[in-house]
């Protein structure tokens, strides 16, 4: 006898919906037969059988939603038994997949960007950059979408989705795999006024194009003596996702946050996506965008306005505290929030400074975090050295060094490329817990 | 002008069965028959959670694989993209080393450090498992440049996809080729789609093989379900490039049956489309069918499928049994002692 269990379409998936048996009780199938179709938010997908035998029960219901991963949903007579381990055979590395610092309800939040009182819509920040980019394109018919499958397909992570039903094919645009090609098109593109939307699907297939957005894009005004401008963004996910290895986990933040004549943002949440994002567009200059595979998914509240923009080069204090100063982008304010949730109770009272923008980088906002707190810990999901944090400390060492009670203290990424195993790639990702034990390592706790 | 040869080969199995052994045909089935029962053992174990990550499976495309091996002497490399579990399997690699890698275990070829897309092979000359897309094409050029170097009479067999095709890097390793002479078989395997991108949507002109005729690089269009017509190309192509003639392109028909990764839903094509494929242009059904006409029984069909069952089922055994790389791995192995 063989279980069949509720497979997973993607690493984080945790439940979906069985939506219909091909197969029933008594049916003989073949390895490879398809059994049934099962469903997320994301996609539709076929179960085959892996192992021959009959149908010997259907244990789930057609249309049943939240299937767990891994529950049996049915047996097959016959087959060998040691086909399908039981569920428990699992490892727990599996867990370690998920999303590891979910969003956490903060301490009241200093955005003076966002009037007392307004109302907030929910919404994931798959959808805010959506929606930046339709609400600009809508605005300006010199705006348009170009990448690998960000039309007929909505976006390897659909993030265009229904971006090509309302603008058609002339400003929605699919390209061959020819990052180098498309990158350098957008560039040229922009010269002449046009303000393009270059998606990578991730970014680290821009390294394929990173010349045309250095050498072509930041440098143009600079070499044309201010005639020619490049309004133009390079967004698509930036950093790990999960074990998806060396050469598809890299966090390029301090890369592009080098480079003048570049503008460089990481949003955090749906809030910093949607208001950043349409900023970036307008922007005159070339924008790198950073987003985050993982935090496509979450949900935010957004200020329901009617043209949400956030200010380029502005950094959010995203949790107010007195005791240390956490400054992070992109994904790891989460963690630093969830950080800064378990220190509370542990009677430390952080700061968390979501930086938003890395070029500009607004100093201000985190020294006056720092004179205030006396402690610095900063947070990056790439490598420690040259990085992000090292800057940051640098200038804070420079401007406020009589204010530091402690040397600053950084949390990176090890110092290794990013390894596939479940358990090493654990070790090498900034944790939670690597925060809280930086913030001790500064507050002498 | 130089102008590249098309030409096409065409499955005729009735014909083709004279000139083919026995012993050929029941080595093709197994190595075939191996590959997809592994793979269809690695989508499970990737919906147990048991592998993670991004995870694209050849089943379909086993007849490439196979007949190109077939025409390789020891010595050659193979380099490939990341849908390289059968390339690996094809080339000899120990089954039960690529399933621990795509568990992340210790045993895996890469020690758990790679995983799916990331695995390599001195020792069978496998060269990876390279996750950029077109990045294998100069890095299998360059492997043939050190056969060059060294004039030691091997061949690089350089496999991409319909969709690298279009990277800039391909044509660029495609003129140093054909201008060095360089000992390179490029094997394009046209599954007809890249990802969720329908060839011609993405290519100017959709005849794969003559992508290197503006550098004078013969080309021709293969049956790449059939693993006869695969193994009778890649025996020209092989030796072109040995004797010293240059590069050679080898345009592969074939199809992937599942989506791109696990979590591609496949909407872009129909079921019908999957369907007629599996049904009509199976290369394992191919071989099979030519095993009967060659007289070999059901019983002795079904000895090999429970041999290869078994592989398999040790394999997964094996890689979820097999260790987690101990913690002392993550910083071994990023430099060497100069
Ligand atoms: C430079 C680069 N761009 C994009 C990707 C994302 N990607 C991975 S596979 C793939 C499709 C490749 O299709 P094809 O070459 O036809 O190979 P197949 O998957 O069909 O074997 C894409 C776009 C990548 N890995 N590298
Ligand atoms: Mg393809």
């Amino acid at each position: 006898m063989t279980d069949i269990l509720m497979p997973a379409l993607s690493p984080t998936m945790e439940e979906g919906t069985l939506s219909k048996w091909l197969v029933k009780v008594g049916d003989t199938v073949a390895a490879g037969d398809v059994i049934a179709e099962i469903e997320t938010d994301k996609a539709t997908m076929e179960v085959e059988a892996v192992d021959e035998g009959k149908i010997e029960a259907l244990l789930i219901e057609a249309g049943t939603e939240g299937v767990k991963v891994n529950s049996v949903i049915a047996r097959l007579e016959g087959g060998t038994s040691s086909a399908a381990p039981a569920p428990a055979a699992a490892p727990a590395e599996a867990k370690a997949e998920a999303p590891a610092a979910a969003p956490v309800a903060a301490k009241p939040q200093n955005d003076p960007e966002i009037p007392e009182g307004t109302p907030t819509v929910r919404i994931t920040v798959r959808d805010a950059l959506r929606d930046a980019m339709a609400e600009e394109m809508r605005r300006d018919d010199k705006v348009f979408l170009m990448g690998e499958e960000v039309a007929q397909y909505q976006g390897a992570y659909k993030v265009s989705r229904g971006l090509l039903e309302e603008f058609g094919e002339r400003r929605v645009i699919d390209t061959p795999i020819t990052e180098m090609g498309f990158a350098g098109i957008g560039a040229g593109a922009a010269m002449t006024g046009l303000k393009p939307i270059i998606e990578f699907m991730t970014f680290n297939f821009a390294m394929q194009a990173i010349d045309h957005i250095l050498n072509s894009s930041a440098k143009t005004l600079y070499m044309s003596g201010g005639q020619i401008k490049s309004s133009i963004v390079y967004r698509g996910p930036n950093g790990a996702a999960a074990r998806v290895g060396a050469q598809h986990s890299q966090d390029y933040s301090a890369w592009y946050a080098q480079i003048p004549g570049l503008k460089v943002i990481a949003p955090y949440d749906a809030a910093d996506a949607k208001g950043l994002l349409k900023a970036a567009i307008r922007d005159p200059n070339p924008v790198v965008f950073l987003e985050h595979e993982m935090m496509y998914g979450l949900e935010f509240d957004i200020p329901d306005v009617e043209d949400f923009v956030l200010p380029i080069g502005k950094a959010k204090i995203q949790r107010t505290g007195a005791d240390v100063t956490i400054v992070a982008h992109s994904r790891m304010v989460g963690f630093a929030l969830k950080a800064a949730e378990q220190l509370a109770a542990e009677g430390i009272d952080a700061e968390v400074v979501n930086l938003r923008t890395l070029r500009p980088l607004d100093t201000d906002t985190v020294i006056a975090s720092v004179k205030k707190t006396n402690r610095l810990v900063t947070v990056e999901e790439g490598w420690g050295p040259m990085g992000v944090g090292a800057e940051i400390a640098a200038r804070v060492t420079a401007e406020a060094f009589d204010d530091l009670d402690a040397p600053p203290a950084r949390v990176h990424q090890e110092d290794v490329p990013m390894p596939y195993a479940a358990n090493l790639e654990a070790l090498t990702v900034p944790s939670v817990e690597k925060i809280i034990a930086a913030v001790k390592q500064v507050t002498y706790k | 002008m130089a102008r590249a040869a098309q030409k096409d080969s065409k499955t005729d199995s009735g014909k083709k069965l004279s000139n083919v052994s026995r012993d050929d045909l029941l080595k093709y089935y197994r190595q075939m028959v191996l590959i997809r029962r592994f793979e269809e053992r690695a989508g499970q174990l990737y919906g147990m959670g048991l592998i993670g990550g991004f995870c694209h499976l050849y089943i379909g495309q086993e007849a490439v694989a196979v007949g190109m091996e077939a025409a390789s002497k020891d010595g050659d490399q193979v380099i490939t993209g990341y849908r390289d579990h059968g390339h690996m399997l094809a080339a000899g690699m120990d089954p039960n080393a690529v399933m621990a890698e795509l568990t992340g275990r210790s045993g895996g070829s890469s020690k758990g450090k790679g995983g799916s897309m990331h695995m390599f092979d001195i020792e069978t000359g496998f060269f990876g498992g390279h996750g950029i897309v077109g990045a294998q094409v100069s890095l299998g050029t360059g492997l043939a440049f050190a056969d060059f170097y060294k004039q030691n009479g091997n061949v690089s067999f350089t496999y991409f996809g319909d969709g690298a095709a279009n990277q800039g890097q391909v044509y660029e390793s495609f003129n140093m080729a054909q201008l060095w002479k360089l000992p390179v078989v490029y094997v394009i395997e046209n599954n007809e789609y890249a990802m969720g991108t329908a060839l011609a949507r993405a290519s100017a002109t959709v005849n794969l093989s003559q992508r290197g005729s503006s550098f004078g690089i013969p080309g021709e269009t293969v049956d790449g379900m059939d693993v006869f017509a695969v193994k009778e190309a890649a025996e020209r192509a092989a030796e072109h490039a040995r004797s010293g003639k240059g590069p050679y392109i080898l345009e592969m028909k074939t199809y992937r049956y599942r989506g791109h990764s696990m979590s591609d839903p496949a909407k872009y094509r129909s079921k019908e489309e999957v369907d007629e494929v599996k049904t009509t242009r199976d290369p394992i059904d191919h071989v099979k069918t030519m095993l009967q006409q060659a007289g070999v029984s059901e019983d002795d069909i079904k000895t090999i499928d429970n041999e290869i069952k078994a592989i398999v089922l040790e394999a997964v055994e094996f890689a979820q049994t097999s260790p987690e790389p101990d913690p002392s791995e993550l910083y071994t192995d990023v430099y060497l002692e100069a």
